[in-house]
């Protein structure tokens, strides 16, 4: 949270704090009452309390439980002017007693912050709103950030916030983690929010957005909190090791003078070996447990890629067989896009173009930019160059990177040469 | 909270079932409408007549205006309600999905206006 610079020690232990408590503070206050916002509020002026207070009086021992304390009066005030009646009363004092006795708990505050995030993943939350929701409660970033991030106005992107948490709060969006029979479902919707945090972040290779850059690590963050809570889900490791993947690469995509460099050329020395071995063990992990899906089967092509580029033997088979079973499962045209190009790198640019064409009808693809770019390259391959050179001109017109754009303009420029 | 599920459907489909299918329908609205009762949380119900049978008022500057139909003009319509009272959305939704209304047409589910602003 960039609100607790603070000076020295003070401040990083509230910065620290802040990652680390945010989200449970937030989840365990409003999981009673579903009102994120009124916990968020009490919690914004326990944070500039202790800022205030600690560098006066030193760091609590539990910092925690002191946030708690002071976020909570604020909150039973808010609580107080919304309800009504004797009942109420009874009810708000209960609630007083539960974060009395959690605040003076020194082995922390019970950690709900699987619950709130299948809040804000809920199916009655509108979707797009579901990665901003979760990055806003659970990690604490402002709206003109996320809004930024996403490329939404920051006041578009604060209402729909706002209108998202008094969905949560007069819908009765429950704060709990669903039952067994239907936690798969729920499941998947709020690892589909993570990986839209993450893709968001990932869009920005250069990593000179630093609102975009943090979001892929915040998004790895979230992931690891669900991993953490719910040990034995497949799909959560599989989502995981996805992004952990896609993140050891991150400084190999572009080169010194910052110019894209696709994954085939990559210096797989720059790669990060740390977070690699730790998908792998996550992807072996998870297919122990028995049950395959979308995530674990990207995870799966990534780990493949790595493998290739690393041993050089090539495996084009083998992820053309991971991305059939993932087509099987997602009947996604941009699955069929990527299927399609690792077809041509085992069997031939034609029979790569010939799989892209089933979905080339699809409407979606029109305005999808790697559609273009993969077909662009496959026919460059095939020798029809007139129709290459339009479709890179499709795809360099609808690329938001310029790094990328520059790349394919001289694969445009080396088309000339060889015709 | 007290969740109001709002029944919508095409009246011409009941009116073209058979007798018997007629009958079956009407039996599974009562087990449900049972069902709801033994869980406890039942507090009101009712079928609505067809909107052939529907007028609408409004008052504007002083003079009222009746008009002959329902206010809204479409294929599917109100056709009756559930007045539940359940822990949560979750709770409202599942009882949403065993509605027989769900599966020939749609239900709505709306807290009401005490559950969602005085119990937050």
């Amino acid at each position: 949270m960039s609100t607790l610079g603070g000076d020295g020690l003070v401040g990083s232990t509230a910065d620290a704090v802040a990652r680390r408590s945010y989200g449970k503070l937030v989840a365990f206050l409003a999981a009673r009452t579903r009102d994120v916002a009124a916990a968020e509020d009490a919690l914004s002026e326990a944070f500039a309390a202790a800022l205030a207070d600690w560098p006066r009086n030193g760091c609590p021992a539990n910092p925690e439980g002191w946030l708690l304390t002071v976020a909570r009066r604020k909150f039973i005030d808010v609580a107080r002017g919304r309800k009504r009646g004797e009942i109420v009363a009874e009810e708000i004092r209960a609630m007083a007693e539960g974060f009395e006795a959690a605040a003076a708990n020194d082995a922390g505050i019970p950690d709900q912050r699987l619950a709130l995030m299948f809040a804000c993943a809920h199916p009655a939350i509108d979707e797009g709103i579901r990665a901003p929701l979760m990055l806003q409660t659970v990690m604490g970033l402002d709206a003109a950030m996320i809004a930024s991030a996403f490329l939404i106005s920051p006041a578009t992107m604060g209402q729909r916030l706002v209108r998202a948490k008094s969905k949560i709060r007069q819908a009765g969006i429950p704060f709990r983690i669903p039952e067994q029979e239907e936690l798969p479902e729920r499941l998947e919707t709020v690892l589909d929010a993570i990986y839209a945090a993450f893709a968001e972040g990932w869009s920005d290779a250069a990593g000179t957005d630093v609102a975009r850059r943090d979001l892929a690590e915040e998004a790895i963050f979230l992931g690891r909190v669900v991993v953490e809570l719910l040990p034995d889900e497949p799909e959560a490791m599989g989502l995981l090791a996805l992004m952990l993947h896609a993140e050891a690469r991150r400084r190999a995509r572009r080169d010194v003078l910052g110019e894209y460099v696709p994954l085939d050329e990559q210096d797989t020395g720059v790669w990060d070996a740390r977070m690699i071995e730790e998908a792998e063990g996550l992807l072996l992990r998870a297919s122990g447990l028995g049950s395959i899906g979308r995530y674990q089967l990207e995870g799966a092509i990534q780990s493949a890629h790595v493998c290739r580029r690393r041993t050089g033997r090539a495996n084009w088979v083998e992820v053309v067989q991971l991305y059939d079973a993932l087509l099987a499962i997602s009947g996604s045209p941009v699955v069929a896009i990527n299927r399609a190009l690792a077809i041509a790198e085992s069997e031939g640019a034609w029979a790569g173009l010939e799989a892209m064409e089933r979905v080339a009808g699809d409407g979606r693809l029109a305005e999808y930019q790697p559609y273009w770019a993969a077909r662009a390259e496959l026919l460059a391959r095939s020798g029809a160059l007139d129709e290459a050179q339009r479709a890179y001109e499709m795809a360099i017109g609808l690329e938001r990177d310029e790094a990328v754009r520059r790349w394919l303009q001289e694969r445009v420029a080396r088309l000339g040469n060889v015709s | 909270m007290e969740y109001l599920l709002v029944l919508y459907a095409e009246e011409a489909g009941w009116m073209n079932m058979t007798k018997e299918q007629q009958q079956q329908g009407m039996a599974a609205y009562m087990a449900y409408t049972e069902a709801l009762k033994k869980a406890g949380v039942l507090r009101g119900s009712n079928r609505l007549a067809p909107v052939a049978a529907a007028t609408t008022v409004r008052v504007t500057n002083g003079k009222s205006q009746v008009l002959n139909g329902p206010f809204l003009e479409s294929k599917e319509q109100l056709g009756g309600y559930y007045l539940i009272d359940v822990a949560d959305l979750d709770a409202a939704l599942a009882w949403a999905a065993r509605c027989p209304g769900a599966g020939h047409g749609i239900v709505e589910v709306r807290p009401t206006w005490a559950a969602a602003v005085a119990k937050a």
